[in-house]
């Protein structure tokens, strides 16, 4: 280790840290997830700003229905809790993918997606009946605004669900290897993270949207 | 989800590790506690025995507290010296979080009082 990498900071200290550590930079199973977790955050960061636009246009309805008019609350409380025990599953599929357990880890990934896709079918179920019944995002600012930031959330899910689905696949043809399990600790850092919008969502959107 | 993980000094964020409680025992009490909140925030939206104009309010807190039990159950984000990467991220994201949305929504709703001179123009913008 040369004086120069450890003075301009490439190297990681260790818990004696001084700043000048010893050890080099840290493994790949650490930069990998951390940097997506940057790209996690920054997500959030692009969701904040259709919160914001949604927040601004919710009541420029232009004459058309209003919130109170087309959302349930049954509807979405179904896809609230089918979301949230995804993403728990999903929990237990990194941990049965730690120790190494292939059915286990295959079976909690399927049910995560099962769920997931619960959530996404009841979503276009939505869609497709306030689309039918005239209320599209032409509709209004309100609705333009409703379908970016709700419809945006779904394809988060849907890319997901293939992501999820290809994970799957590579951890059945090529087992635990690390670059396969780093790829694992992704997706799983991706399906919280969606979990977390979703409860931004569900309480802005649907539940402070049909207050009386 | 790494092979030495006593030799490692970081964390990467949603790795499950046991240094507090046992793996399985996190994720249940994380799938307990937002469980319990989205019950009280389905509860308190549709309640008639709470203080009305503070309700919005109140779901969002609800909201924020239970972004954080995800962060902490699912993500493991911790207090831990081996966090403090993902939690400088973290803090930096919720800022620029904070940022737009607040300033956003405070700057749209002052000009839309501030503008009102002509309601009928307004209207008209506002609703097109």
């Amino acid at each position: 280790m040369t004086t120069e990498a450890a003075t301009i900071g490439l190297t990681h200290g260790g818990s004696e840290d001084t700043g000048l550590g010893h050890r080099g930079p840290e493994s790949k199973s650490i930069v990998v997830p951390y940097g997506f977790w940057l790209f996690v955050l920054s997500d959030m960061v692009l969701f904040s700003a259709l919160f914001a636009s949604y927040a601004t246009l919710v009541h420029a309805t232009d004459g058309g229905p209003t919130t109170n008019q087309l959302f349930d609350r049954n509807l979405v409380a179904i896809e609230t809790v089918a979301l949230l025990v995804s993403s728990f599953v999903c929990g237990l599929a990194m941990i049965t993918a730690k120790r190494a357990n292939m059915m286990a880890t295959q079976f909690w990934l399927l049910l995560t997606g099962l769920l997931g896709a619960v959530f996404l079918f009841i979503e276009l179920y939505e869609f497709t009946k306030m689309v039918g019944e005239g209320a599209g995002p032409q509709r209004s600012a309100f609705l333009s605004a409703f379908f970016t930031l709700v419809g945006c959330h779904g394809a988060h899910v849907t890319a997901g669900l293939l992501w999820l689905g290809t994970m799957m696949a590579q951890i059945w043809a090529k087992g635990f290897q690390q670059h396969i399990t780093r790829r694992l600790l992704c997706f799983s850092i991706f399906w919280h993270a969606l979990d977390i919008i979703w409860v931004a969502i569900f309480t802005i959107v649907y539940l402070i949207g049909t207050l009386p | 989800m790494t092979e030495n993980e006593d030799d490692l000094f970081d964390v990467a964020p949603g790795s499950p590790h046991n240094n507090v409680l046992s793996e399985y025992v996190a994720y249940v009490i994380g799938l307990g506690l937002a469980l319990g909140l989205t019950a009280v925030s389905f509860w308190v939206a549709s309640t008639s025995s709470l203080w009305g104009p503070g309700i919005a309010t109140g779901l969002v807190v609800l909201a924020i507290a239970q972004m954080g039990v995800h962060l902490v159950f699912f993500l493991h984000i911790t207090s831990g010296p081996d966090n403090t990467n993902n939690v400088l991220a973290l803090a930096f994201g919720v800022l620029i979080v904070f940022l737009v949305m607040i300033g956003t929504i405070w700057i749209m709703a002052h000009m839309n009082a501030n503008m009102s001179a002509s309601p009928e123009l307004m209207n008209l913008q506002m609703q097109h």
